[in-house]
C-alpha cells in the first residue's frame, strides 16, 4: 500500500483518499472478513506459504495460520468438492482457482454440487461459498490460459456471478460475496491486479459493501450507452475520453455483476441515449453481450433504440501467443470507437 | 383385581422368556495397513436386535413398495433401490451417532431413513408431492436430512464433498466425523483419489466406505477395476474388508473406524461386500449381466434380514410371533406412507422458482417467454 496521495482538489469534508491497487483491495477484503467471521477460510494452490500465485493472499497465512489458509495439492476437482462440502457443513470457504481455466476441472462441483443444491433440497441445504480467481485474457499466456468464463457461469441458476473492475469494486463485492449465503463466482482479472485506484474513506470502512446485482454508471453521457465488465470498463472509459473531444458523450456502465444482470440500469440508460454497444473480452457466441442484447430486445428499452444494438467482443478464436496476434484477438480502444461511430452513424 | 393380576403375570412371563443379549461370531475382516481388525465376536442385545430388524425390514418393504409404484408409473425418472444392502445402512448407523455426518450417492433411500427421514416423506418425495422430504423438488436422488447431505447424482462427486464435511468437523472441533459412501463403480473415479490424498494429508475424520455390490450398473467389478481390492485402493489409508450382509459385522467395523477417526489418526477406508437384489435402477432388469441363480443364491444364503432373524430366534432373543408382529406394523407403516404419497397433492406452481438463493429478498425469474415473470422466494 502506498502513502496517501496529497490531493488539492478533493479536500471535501477532509476525506482521506488512498491509492489502492485491486490486488491490495482484494487482500484487505479477505483479511477483514477472515477476522470478522471465524468460519471464513481460504483454500487453493499456493495461497498460503507462497503468498498466492498472484500475491493476492499475501500475508494472510502468516497472520491466520494453517487452519484458516490452506495450501492444496494440484487437484481442483477434489479441493473444490472439499470446499463445497465444508460450506454445506457450516463453514464459509473461499475457494481460489489459480485461474478460472482450471475451474473447468472442477466445474461439476461448482454447478452440480454448489449451485443446484439449495433448490434440489427445497431450502434444506445452503452452500455459502465463494469461488474466486483471475478470469479471461492475460498477457502472452496463450490459448489454454486465457478463456473468459463469465458466460459459462452466468448461464446457471443458483449461482451469483460477479466481475469487479476497480479496487472499490473488488473490495465491496468480495466482502458482499463472502457474506452472501449462496455460491458466488468471483471473476477477477490478472491485468487489473496492479492497477491503482482512488479509494475514499467511506470505501475503506470495514463494513463497506457493494450490493451484488447492481451496476454502476462510471461516466454519465447522453449519446450512447456502453455496457462492460472487468478490464473492458477501462477501455470504454478511454474510448469515451477520446470521443468526448469530438463532442460524443458516452455513458459508461460498469456491470459489476454478471448474474443477476442489472437489466434495469441498462434499460434506463438506453431510454436516455437511444444507442447501445456492449464490450466484453470473451468470445461472441452465446456471450455476455448476446444476453444483454436479447434482454433489450425483449424489454421496454427496445422502442428507444435508434439503431441496432451491437457487441464488441474478443475474436472468435483460441487465444494466440505472438504479441501482435494476441493484441488483435481482444477489443482495443479503436474497435470500441469504431463500433460507436458505426452505431451512431457518424 | 384378577384382571390386573392376569396382565402382570402375562407381562412377567413375556420378558422372562427371552435372552437379553447374546454374543455372535462374526466373520474376520481382511485388513490393510491396520494392526488389528474388529473383534471376532459381537454382542447383540434384544433391544438392538429388534431395532435393527425393524429398520432393515422397513427399508426392505419401502424399496419393494417403490418398485410397485414405479411399475404403476406413479414414480418416474430414476429409482435406484437398496434391497439386499440393508445391513450396510443399519450397521453403519449403529456404529456412529446421529450427530455425526453422512453422505452417499444416489442409492440413498435407506440412508435417508436411518439418518432420520420418515417413510412418508421419502415416498412422497419419490412420487413428487409437496409432502416429500424435499417438497417434491429433488426426487429419488436428492433427499436431505440433518447431517445427511444426500443423495448425490454425479458418480463420485459426493466423496470430496464428504471430506469437506469432515474438514468442517475437524475445524469446528466437535469430535464429529463424516461417513462418506461410494460404490464399486465410483471407486475408480479420479476425484476419489484426490480426496484420499487430501484427507490423509490433513488427517480429516472421514470414514470412506465402498459399498461393493459387485456391479457398477451392468459392469462387473472384474471388468471395471484393475484391482478389485477396494479396501486397499486408499494405498496409504488403512482399510478393512467387511461382510456387508451381516449387520453386526458392519457395526463392529464401523465402531473401529469411528474410533480411529475420533482419535485423530485421519481417514480410514471400509469395503462392505454386499449385494443388490434389484438391477442398477428400475430401468435395469438386472439379469443381463448376472444370472437369476446368483441372485437367488444370495437371497437364500446371505439375506441380511434372514440372518439376523435366525440369530435372534435360535438364541431365544425374540419369538416368531413378535417378529411377525413387527412385519405387520412395518407393512402398515409402508401402506400408510404409500397412501399418503399417492394422494398428497403435487407441489403448487407457485413453488416453481423458490429456493434458488438462501436468505435473499424475493426476486424475479424469467419464465418461458419474456412476458412471463415468475417470483422466487428464499
Amino acid at each position: 500500500m502506498t502513502a496517501p496521495v496529497p490531493c488539492d482538489i478533493c479536500i471535501i469534508n477532509s476525506i482521506l483518499l488512498l491509492q489502492v491497487t485491486v490486488r491490495d483491495a482484494l487482500n484487505q477484503a479477505m483479511d477483514e472478513e477472515l477476522e470478522r467471521d471465524e468460519r471464513v477460510f481460504l483454500l487453493g494452490e499456493e495461497v498460503a506459504q507462497y503468498d498466492g500465485a498472484y500475491k493476492v493472499s499475501r500475508g494472510l497465512w502468516k497472520k491466520y495460520g494453517d487452519k484458516r489458509i490452506i495450501d492444496t495439492p494440484i487437484t481442483e476437482m477434489g479441493f473444490a468438492g472439499i470446499a463445497v462440502g465444508a460450506a454445506m457443513a457450516g463453514l464459509r470457504p473461499i475457494c481460489e482457482f489459480m485461474t478460472f481455466n482450471f475451474s473447468m476441472q472442477a466445474i461439476d462441483q461448482v454447478i452440480n454440487s454448489a449451485a443446484k443444491t439449495y433448490y434440489m433440497s427445497a431450502g434444506l441445504q445452503s452452500v455459502p461459498i465463494v469461488f474466486r480467481g483471475p478470469n479471461g485474457a492475460s498477457a502472452g499466456v496463450a490459448a489454454q490460459h486465457s478463456q473468459c468464463f463469465a458466460a459459462w457461469y452466468g448461464h446457471c441458476p443458483g449461482l451469483k456471478v460477479v466481475s469487479p473492475w476497480s479496487a472499490e469494486d473488488a473490495r465491496g463485492l468480495l466482502k458482499s460475496a463472502i457474506r452472501d449465503d449462496n455460491p458466488v463466482v468471483f471473476l477477477e482479472n490478472e491485468l487489473m491486479y496492479g492497477v491503482p485506484f482512488e479509494m475514499s474513506e467511506e470505501v475503506q470502512s470495514k463494513d463497506f459493501l457493494i450490493p451484488i446485482g447492481k451496476a454502476k454508471i462510471e461516466r454519465q453521457g447522453t449519446h450512447i450507452t456502453l455496457v462492460s465488465h472487468s478490464r473492458m470498463v477501462s477501455l470504454c472509459l478511454d474510448a469515451a475520453a477520446v470521443l468526448a473531444k469530438e463532442g460524443i458523450e458516452c455513458e459508461v456502465i460498469n456491470m459489476r455483476t454478471i448474474r443477476p444482470l442489472d437489466a434495469e440500469a441498462i434499460e434506463t440508460s438506453i431510454m436516455k441515449t437511444n444507442h447501445l454497444v456492449t464490450v466484453e473480452g470473451g468470445w461472441p457466441q452465446f456471450g455476455i453481450g448476446a444476453e444483454i442484447l436479447a434482454r433489450i430486445m425483449e424489454g421496454p428499452a427496445f422502442n428507444y433504440l435508434d439503431s441496432p444494438a451491437v457487441r464488441v467482443t474478443g475474436v472468435d478464436i483460441p487465444m494466440p501467443y505472438a504479441k501482435i496476434l494476441e493484441d488483435n484477438s481482444v477489443p482495443q480502444i479503436k474497435d470500441i470507437i469504431f463500433s460507436i461511430k458505426k452505431t451512431l452513424n457518424v | 383385581l384378577f384382571f390386573i393380576l392376569f396382565i402382570v403375570v402375562v407381562s412377567a412371563r413375556t420378558y422372562a422368556d427371552f435372552t437379553p443379549q447374546a454374543s455372535f461370531d462374526i466373520k474376520k475382516c481382511d485388513v490393510h495397513k491396520l494392526e488389528e481388525g474388529p473383534p471376532l465376536q459381537a454382542v447383540l442385545t434384544r433391544e438392538e436386535g429388534l431395532q435393527y430388524y425393524r429398520t432393515m425390514q422397513t427399508i426392505r418393504r419401502m424399496e419393494l413398495k417403490a418398485d410397485q409404484l414405479y411399475k404403476q408409473k406413479i414414480i418416474r425418472g430414476f429409482c435406484h433401490l437398496y434391497d439386499g444392502q440393508e445391513a450396510c445402512a443399519v450397521g453403519i448407523e449403529a456404529g456412529i451417532n446421529l450427530s455425526d455426518h453422512l453422505i452417499t450417492a444416489y442409492r440413498a433411500h435407506g440412508y435417508t431413513l436411518t439418518r432420520g427421514g420418515t417413510v412418508r416423506e421419502i415416498m412422497a418425495e419419490l412420487t413428487g408431492r409437496r409432502g416429500g422430504i424435499a417438497k417434491g423438488k429433488g426426487g429419488s436422488m436428492h433427499m436431505y436430512t440433518k447431517h445427511f447431505y444426500g443423495g448425490n447424482g454425479i458418480v463420485g462427486a459426493q466423496v470430496p464433498l464428504g471430506a469437506g464435511v469432515a474438514l468442517a468437523c475437524k475445524y469446528l472441533g466437535k469430535n464429529e466425523l463424516c461417513v462418506c459412501l461410494y460404490g464399486d463403480g465410483a471407486a475408480n473415479q479420479g476425484q476419489i483419489f484426490e480426496t484420499y490424498n487430501m484427507a490423509s494429508l490433513w488427517k480429516l475424520p472421514c470414514i470412506f466406505i465402498c459399498e461393493n455390490n459387485k456391479y457398477g450398473m451392468g459392469t462387473s467389478v472384474e471388468r471395471a477395476a484393475a484391482s478389485t481390492d477396494y479396501y486397499k485402493r486408499g494405498d496409504f489409508i488403512p482399510g478393512l474388508r467387511v461382510d456387508g450382509m451381516d449387520v453386526l459385522c458392519v457395526r463392529e467395523a464401523t465402531k473401529l473406524a469411528a474410533e480411529h477417526c475420533r482419535s485423530g489418526k485421519g481417514p480410514i477406508l471400509m469395503e462392505l461386500q454386499t449385494y443388490r437384489y434389484h438391477g442398477h435402477s428400475m430401468s435395469d432388469p438386472g439379469i443381463s449381466y448376472r444370472t437369476r441363480d446368483e441372485i437367488q443364491e444370495v437371497r437364500s444364503k446371505s439375506d441380511p434380514i434372514s440372518m439376523l432373524k435366525d440369530r435372534m430366534l435360535s438364541n431365544n432373543m425374540a419369538s416368531v410371533e413378535e417378529l411377525k408382529e413387527i412385519d405387520v406394523e412395518v407393512r402398515k407403516e409402508i401402506e400408510d406412507a404409500a397412501q399418503f404419497a399417492t394422494t398428497d397433492p403435487e407441489p403448487p406452481l407457485d413453488d416453481l422458482c423458490n429456493h434458488i438463493f438462501y436468505n435473499d429478498p424475493p426476486m424475479e425469474v424469467r419464465g418461458t417467454n419474456p412476458w412471463t415473470k415468475l417470483k422466487s422466494i428464499s
